[in-house]
C-alpha cells in the first residue's frame, strides 16, 4: 500500500501541494473567511458578535463618510494608476536606451521603493505642512505666492497631494517591471523595422507597446491593487482628514474597526473593496492577458 | 452619566479635602495612612512588558525608565519598556486585548479601557489601596476606570492638560491684559488677534489629544453627545449655538487648521506663526530647555490658562487622559500590580511628575502637593487637570460606545465640517446624530 502510493504520481503531487495549500488555507483563506463572517456580524474588540446579516452593508451603504471614502479610493487610485503608468513607462524607456551611467540611474529610480513607506510619508508630511512646507517656502521666496499654500487642509488639496505621495512611491515599481519587459523584446523587431522605415513612434506604437501588453497587464493589475489598498501614506500624513476628505476605504476600515472597536462594521468595509478588486483582475485577466494573439491567433 | 454623579463627585471632593489636610512632601501621609500597605508577591521568573505612549517632553519618559530601573533593581524582574505614538497605542491595545497576547500593561488614552472592560486585570485591591493612601482618586477616574462603579478595570496615570497657550506680550498688544475668561471675551481676543496678524490656531485634524478642544466647544454652550440615559442628543440647539460661534472663532484662524494632527500646533507656536493654540504643558517645557536662545527667550512670555466659560457658566474642561491597564492574559498579574504600585508610590511618581515638568497631572488628590505645581507658576494651571476634567463620554456612561465615538472623531469631525462651512452646522450635527446613533445602539 505504502509502496503503492510512493509510486503514485497522483498521490506524491497531493502530498507535495500539501504545505502550500496548508499555508494558503491558513494565512489566506481563513483570515478572509473570518472577515467575510465578522462582516456579518455586530462583533466589537474583544467580544463576539452575533449574525446580524446584512445591517453592516446597509448601514455603510447610506453612511456618507463610507460613501465618501468609496468616491476618494476610486478617484485615489485612477489617477494615481494612470499617472504612475505613464511616468514609469517614459522612464523604463528612457532607461532602456543606450545613456550614460544607466546602471546608476536604474538604481536611482529604484531608491522611493526601498524607502520604508512610513518614512516617505513623514517626509511627504513636512513637505505638504501648512507652516513649514518647503514647497511654499521655495515658491514664496521666488515671489511666486503671497501665502503658504494650504496643502493638506482643503479638501481637493488634500486629495491632490497625497495622490502625488502615492505616485511619487509606486513609480519605481512599474518602471522597473516595465524595463524588465523591455529588455526581453528582441532588437531584431526594432532593426526589421527600421529597415522597413519606421520613426520611433512607429516602433514604439506598434512594436514595443504590442510586446509589452502582458507585463504592463500584470504591472498594472499589482499597481491599481496596491492603490486601492493604500492605507500607510494616509494614515501618516492625514489619518483621512480634513473632513475625511482623503479616508480610503482601508482607513476608514481600520478606524471604524480597531479604533473605533465596530469590527463587524470595519470588516464590511473591507470586504466592500473586494468587487472593485475583483473587477481589476477580471479586466486584466480577460481584457489584456488572453488576448487572442498571445495564443498566436489574431485579436477581434 | 450614571456613574460619574453627585455621589461620586462628593466621594471625591471629601477625599481631596482630607488629602488636604495631610500636609505635604513626605508629610502628605497622617500615620493611619502611612500604616496602610498592601502587598503583592510577585509570580516567580516574572518579567514584564509595556506599552506607553512616546513621551512629548523629555523628562517624563527620562525618570519613567529610572523608575523602572528601580523596581528591577529591588523586585530582579525585567521590565522591557515599547513607546509608540499614542495613536498607535490604542490599535495595538486593542489588537492584544482582541488576541490575548501583547504586552502585560499598557498605557492608553481617554476611554480604551472601556472598549474592553472583560479582557482587563480586576485592579480593585491596588486602586482602593492606593485611593485611600493619596487622598483619592479624582470624579473623572472613577468614572473612566471603575465603570460599572463596583470593580477598577484600571488604574489612572493623569491627564495631560489641554490648557490655552498664549504670548502675553502678542495678547497685550491686542488689548488684552488678562486671558478672557468667557466665550465671548475669547471671541473678541481672537478676532483682535487676528486683525493683528497674530492669530490663533486649534487643531481640527483627527488629533487625538488636541482635538478635544472641540467637546469644551459643544459643552460650553449645554450641547452633548448623549444625556445621562445614554441617549444621543447631539442634534440639538445647544450644539448649533455651540457651532455658530465656532464658525466666528474658525474665521480668525491661521490656516491649515483643519490638517492639523497633535505635533502641528506645537510647531507653529513655537515658531511665532500663532500668538494662542490648546496644548499640554510640552510647548512651554521645549521653549525653556530650548538651545535656540530665540525660542528660549520666548518662554518667558508664555501664559498658561484655563478655556474660557461659556453660556452654561461653569467650566467644560476636556483633557486627555491617560490610564494603566494590566491585561487580564499576563502570566504574571501579580507582578504586574507590583509594579504599578511601585510605579504610583510617592518615592516614584512625585519625580516622575517633576520630571515630565508638569506634563502630566496626577489623578490622586496628594499629587497635588507636588512641588512641581509651586516650583514654576506657569505650571499651576495645569495641575488640577484630572481635577476638572469632565469625561469625553459625557453626560453619559462611559462604555464601548463612548470609547468608540471618541475614536471615530465623531464630535471633532462634526465642528470641523460646521465651524469650516464645508457642511451647515445642520447638516453636521445631522451626520454626527446618525453616527454616534450606530455606537449608541449596544
Amino acid at each position: 500500500m505504502l509502496e503503492r502510493l510512493q509510486n503514485s504520481r497522483n498521490a506524491l503531487g497531493l502530498l507535495f501541494l500539501l504545505p502550500a495549500a496548508v499555508l494558503l488555507l491558513l494565512f489566506l483563506t481563513y483570515p478572509l473567511g473570518l472577515g467575510i463572517w465578522l462582516g456579518f456580524t455586530d462583533a466589537k474588540i474583544g467580544r463576539p458578535g452575533e449574525w446580524i446579516g446584512l445591517e453592516n452593508y446597509s448601514f455603510i451603504a447610506q453612511d456618507a463618510v463610507t460613501q465618501l471614502a468609496l468616491f476618494n479610493t476610486l478617484f485615489y487610485t485612477v489617477v494615481a494608476s494612470i499617472f504612475k503608468f505613464l511616468l514609469g513607462l517614459w522612464l523604463a524607456v528612457l532607461l532602456n536606451k543606450n545613456i550614460r551611467f544607466k546602471t546608476f540611474f536604474r538604481a536611482v529610480i529604484l531608491l522611493p521603493y526601498i524607502v520604508p513607506t512610513a518614512l516617505s510619508a513623514i517626509a511627504f508630511w513636512w513637505i505638504y505642512d501648512a507652516q513649514f512646507s518647503i514647497i511654499s517656502w521655495v515658491l514664496m521666496k521666488m515671489g511666486l505666492i503671497h501665502q503658504y499654500i494650504d496643502f493638506l487642509g482643503v479638501p481637493w488639496n488634500a486629495r491632490i497631494s497625497v495622490i502625488v505621495a502615492n505616485i511619487w512611491r509606486g513609480v519605481p515599481f512599474v518602471a522597473i517591471t516595465l524595463l524588465a519587459g523591455l529588455q526581453t523584446i528582441s532588437p531584431s523587431y526594432y532593426e526589421a523595422s527600421a529597415i522597413d522605415g519606421a520613426t520611433p513612434w512607429q516602433q514604439f506604437r506598434h512594436v514595443t507597446l504590442p510586446l509589452l501588453t502582458p507585463i504592463i497587464a500584470v504591472v498594472m493589475t499589482f499597481s491599481v491593487l496596491f492603490t486601492f489598498t493604500d492605507f500607510q501614506l494616509i494614515y501618516v500624513i492625514t489619518r483621512g482628514g480634513p473632513l475625511n476628505a482623503t479616508h480610503l476605504m482601508a482607513t476608514l476600515s481600520f478606524q471604524r474597526a480597531i479604533s473605533g472597536g465596530a469590527l463587524g462594521e470595519g470588516a464590511a468595509i473591507s470586504i466592500a473593496m473586494v468587487p472593485f478588486l475583483l473587477a481589476a483582475i477580471m479586466f486584466s485577466y480577460f481584457g489584456l492577458q488572453r488576448r487572442a494573439w498571445q495564443q498566436g491567433g489574431a485579436d477581434k | 452619566m450614571s456613574q460619574f454623579n453627585r455621589r461620586k463627585f462628593l466621594e471625591g471632593s471629601a477625599s481631596v479635602a482630607a488629602a488636604t489636610t495631610l500636609g505635604t512632601g513626605a508629610s502628605v501621609f497622617a500615620p493611619a495612612a502611612q500604616a496602610q500597605t498592601i502587598a503583592f508577591k510577585p509570580e516567580k521568573g516574572a518579567k514584564l512588558r509595556v506599552l506607553r505612549w512616546s513621551r512629548f517632553v523629555q523628562g517624563d519618559i527620562d525618570q519613567y525608565m529610572k523608575n523602572v530601573a528601580a523596581f528591577t533593581a529591588k523586585t530582579g524582574i525585567e521590565v522591557r519598556v515599547d513607546n509608540e505614538g499614542w495613536e498607535d497605542v490604542r490599535p495595538k491595545a486593542a489588537v492584544a486585548a482582541n488576541t490575548g497576547a501583547g504586552p502585560d500593561i499598557i498605557l492608553s488614552t481617554n476611554d480604551d479601557a472601556n472598549l474592553y472592560p472583560d479582557k482587563l486585570l480586576d485592579v480593585t485591591d491596588l486602586a482602593e489601596y492606593l485611593g485611600k493612601k493619596y487622598g483619592g482618586w479624582y470624579p473623572a477616574v472613577h468614572a473612566y476606570l471603575k465603570p460599572d462603579g463596583k470593580k477598577w478595570i484600571g488604574l489612572g496615570l493623569g491627564s495631560a492638560g489641554s490648557m490655552m497657550v498664549y504670548r502675553q506680550s502678542q495678547l497685550k498688544a491686542a488689548g488684552f491684559d488678562a486671558f478672557p475668561k468667557t466665550t465671548d471675551d475669547f471671541l473678541k481676543m481672537a478676532q483682535a488677534l487676528h486683525a493683528k496678524g497674530t492669530p490663533i490656531g486649534l487643531a481640527l485634524g483627527n488629533a487625538t489629544g488636541d482635538g478635544l478642544w472641540c467637546n469644551w466647544l459643544i459643552w460650553a454652550f449645554g450641547g452633548k453627545l448623549v444625556d445621562a440615559n445614554n441617549k444621543v442628543v447631539i442634534d440639538s440647539p445647544e450644539t448649533l449655538k455651540a457651532l455658530e460661534y465656532g464658525k466666528q472663532l474658525y474665521a480668525t484662524f491661521i490656516p491649515g487648521t483643519l490638517s492639523w494632527l497633535d505635533p502641528n500646533n506645537n510647531k507653529a507656536f513655537l515658531d511665532g506663526q500663532i500668538s494662542a493654540t490648546n496644548n499640554g504643558i510640552s510647548i512651554y517645557y521645549a521653549a525653556k530647555n530650548s538651545t535656540d536662545p530665540k525660542v528660549k527667550e520666548m518662554a518667558a512670555d508664555i501664559q498658561h490658562a484655563s478655556f474660557p466659560v461659556g453660556p452654561v457658566g461653569q467650566p467644560t474642561e476636556s483633557h486627555l487622559f491617560f490610564n494603566q491597564m494590566v491585561m487580564k492574559y499576563t502570566k504574571y498579574p501579580q507582578a504586574a500590580k507590583e509594579f504599578l504600585r511601585f510605579m504610583m508610590e510617592w518615592e516614584q511618581f512625585d519625580p516622575w511628575l517633576t520630571g515630565a515638568g508638569g506634563y502630566v497631572a496626577a489623578p490622586l488628590a496628594a499629587y497635588e502637593k507636588s512641588s512641581i505645581w509651586t516650583s514654576d507658576p506657569k505650571n499651576l494651571p495645569y495641575r488640577d487637570a484630572v481635577k476638572n476634567l469632565r469625561p469625553a463620554g459625557y453626560a453619559g456612561k462611559l462604555g464601548y460606545a463612548s470609547a468608540g465615538a471618541g475614536a471615530d472623531f465623531i464630535v471633532v469631525n462634526m465642528v470641523a465640517e460646521a465651524i469650516s462651512g464645508s457642511k451647515t452646522p445642520k447638516e453636521a450635527m445631522e451626520r454626527a446624530q446618525k453616527r454616534a446613533e450606530r455606537y449608541y445602539k449596544v
